[in-house]
């Protein structure tokens, strides 16, 4: 009897989809994909819902609501492992700006009716409510690295995606250094690789999107974008946007708050 | 390490020593061409000088120069027309003879079993145009590693073999250039197939060419050329003394390698830590840092996996990991680590210094830490004696 095929689920929390798009996206992949998978739990494909357990479970998006805390716990017991897909499961998203500010007045400025909104003062990343098996980043994430993650889980071997800087990607491509050779203010020393050094490649810094990188200097790489002309205020910004609450980052930001407040 | 070579300039006027002009550059091309040769040499592309294939001289850079410094590039325009008037750019030969990427194999599976297949080794012939003493002495370097030893690297052993080498002597060197420490440049002295030397007069420069194996001596005598006088050699000599002059960047790699060895625990290392920031761009521009490291992947529905190889750095955390977790955890380690093994023991493991005095390291750092500075500080600022002094 041939074994039966593995359970994968899909899940979403706070978010906007685009990481659950990605694995819709692997149109050449995705049906052969199925050939080994059943695709048992994944609501923006499909209506029918598989009761779990699950061998692999992806979740996409950022605790920000009682509700989906308990959810999370749930689905983490019917998950043999969960892998959180992007930057809001992995790291809060860009809504852990709500982090930095009074809910409150968020609700407020955006509800015609706020007594009906209930929701958490934090956006949380999945792993600071259950254990997390690995954390795919990206906002979004790429679509081979979603795949190689796929396939790394499904037959229990280490996903191949580097822990490195983007600069890594840069120098294999041969992309020459926007910030070296134009003065453009660039996070790549410090973030994670796995765009594929997109940005740079078009003449642009790069933005954080995949978040800090395993040991990531903000601060040495702060004076040197001070050097550039950017300001404490600025730099709140820079620090401040998909990947805000990741804690390299966290600090970074909270470091150039409080300096620009003195300044 | 020190090349004595590079300081003597070719003995006298030969036969194989010759004058030509921008045409008789453009023959030589179009002959390597002709020959074969994927044809690889510098050009301008998003502000900097790359190298690339190049179909043609037009190619080349015009009247370009460059200005350099820690973490800083900029292009700039000189008063000639010369096509070899700058220092190394961001691009090292080594990723046409080591590329940053290759497949080692392929397993594929069958109803029974599996076959596994080795791409054959690349034996494209490729004639690298513009190799400056410094990069030259860094293929040399690489060369030790990759063919040296029990286990030569057939890949890089067969491109180095089909790699036609026509070296330009530097006439332009940046600040951040340190040849005349390592014995490297700026002259020349051999491990070329030709051996050019760029005089720039103004609008039309002219090119001295010396044929450095017999292969060289064959194409150099295609080209339309007249023998090098002594007044030319007398320019050559000129310009190269000019070039040497404007390094004023020195590290001396026998003191580098002592102090560097004697001085583990400098406070020193906790300070440059606290600037790197330990993103590895000095490996990917160095063109001696040999790293890899393989990455095995298989896929579900073709039953396909592959492990192949990339280029790795020792400022990841994952270069060190072992059973357990990485071995250099911290920015200071691997910070230490690099320059350690650069200037100190890869003198044990390959009877060389791995520093060729390029500066790319300095230049397209981000935050332009300076090897020179460190090991100069190190040297003069013991604020850590040995353990074992009296």
């Amino acid at each position: 009897m041939a074994a039966a095929k593995p359970k994968l689920a899909v899940w979403k929390f706070a978010s906007c989809d685009g990481c659950q798009l990605t694995l819709l996206d692997c149109e050449d992949e995705l049906l052969s994909l199925t050939h080994h998978i059943h695709i048992a739990n994944f609501l923006e494909a499909s209506r029918e819902v598989v009761p779990g357990p699950y061998d692999l479970s992806l979740v996409e998006g950022s605790i920000t609501t009682n509700h989906d805390a308990e959810r999370i716990q749930k689905i983490r017991q019917s998950s043999r492992f969960l892998v959180t897909i992007g930057a809001c499961a992995t790291s809060g998203g860009i809504q852990a700006l709500k982090n930095y500010a009074d809910t409150d007045e968020f609700i407020r400025y955006v509800y015609a009716s706020p007594g009906y909104i209930k929701t958490l003062s934090t956006s949380t990343p999945i792993s600071s409510h259950v254990t997390v098996d690995y954390e795919l980043r990206g906002c979004p994430i790429s679509k081979t690295q979603l795949l190689e993650v796929i396939n790394a889980f499904l037959t229990k071997r280490r996903p191949a995606i580097p822990d490195q800087s983007v600069c890594m990607d840069c120098k294999a491509k041969g992309t020459v250094c926007v910030m070296v050779s134009k003065g453009t203010a660039c996070l790549g020393p410090i973030t994670h690789s796995g765009c594929g050094a997109l940005c740079p490649s078009y003449d642009r810094g790069c933005f954080g999107c995949y978040g800090p990188q395993g040991s990531a200097n903000t601060t040495g790489l702060s004076a040197r974008l001070k050097s550039v002309g950017l300001t404490d205020d600025q730099l709140v910004r820079v620090f401040r946007t998909f990947n805000a609450a990741a804690p390299a980052f966290h600090d970074a930001g909270l470091a150039h708050e409080r300096q620009n407040e003195t300044n | 390490m020190k090349n004595p070579e590079a300081s003597i300039p070719a003995t006298h006027p030969s036969p194989y020593f010759v004058r030509f002009d921008i045409e008789g550059l453009k023959r030589l091309i179009e002959t390597l061409k002709q020959e074969g040769y994927e044809v690889l040499g510098p050009t301008v592309r998003d502000g900097a000088i790359v190298i690339e294939p190049i179909e043609s001289v037009s190619q080349l850079p015009c009247g370009v120069g460059d200005e350099q410094s820690g973490g800083r590039y900029r292009l700039t325009q000189r008063s000639d027309r010369s096509r070899f008037g700058y220092a190394v750019g961001p691009t090292s030969w080594k990723r046409f003879l080591f590329p940053p990427n290759r497949l080692l194999w392929r397993a594929t599976q069958h109803e029974r079993g599996f076959s596994v297949e080795t791409p054959p080794v690349d034996s494209q012939r490729r004639a690298f145009v513009g190799v400056r003493g410094c990069d030259l002495a860094a293929i040399r370097i690489q060369d030790r590693v990759f063919c040296g030893g029990a286990n030569p690297d057939p890949d890089y052993v067969s491109r180095r073999k089909q790699t036609f080498i026509v070296a330009v002597e530097c006439g332009s060197p940046v600040q951040t250039c340190f040849c005349t420490s390592m014995g490297t440049g700026p002259a020349i002295g051999d491990g070329f197939d030709i051996r050019l030397t760029e005089i720039p007069d103004g609008e039309n420069p002219y090119y001295l060419g010396l044929a450095g194996s017999e292969y060289g001596a064959q194409l150099l005598s295609q080209i339309d050329a007249i023998q090098v006088n002594e007044s030319e050699f007398a320019e050559r000599n000129a310009i190269l003394a000019s070039a040497a002059a404007q390094i004023t960047r020195h590290l001396d790699p026998d003191h580098a390698r002592a102090v560097i060895l004697e001085n583990p625990e400098h406070s020193r290392w906790d300070e440059v830590a606290s600037r790197c920031l330990t993103c590895g761009n000095c490996t990917q521009v160095c063109p001696t840092c040999f790293c890899s490291t393989v990455d095995d992947v298989t896929d579900l529905t073709t039953g396909v996996a592959e492990r192949s190889r990339r280029w790795d750095s020792c400022f990841t955390m994952e270069h060190s990991h072992v059973h357990g977790g990485a071995v250099r955890r911290s920015p200071r380690s691997r910070y230490r680590q690099w320059l350690s093994h650069k200037l100190g023991s890869w003198w044990e493991q390959f009877g060389t210094a791995g520093c060729s005095g390029c500066g790319r390291c300095i230049v397209w750092c981000p935050v332009g830490i300076d090897l020179t500075e460190e090991v100069a500080y190190l040297a003069t600022k013991r604020d850590a004696p040995p353990e074992d002094a009296p």
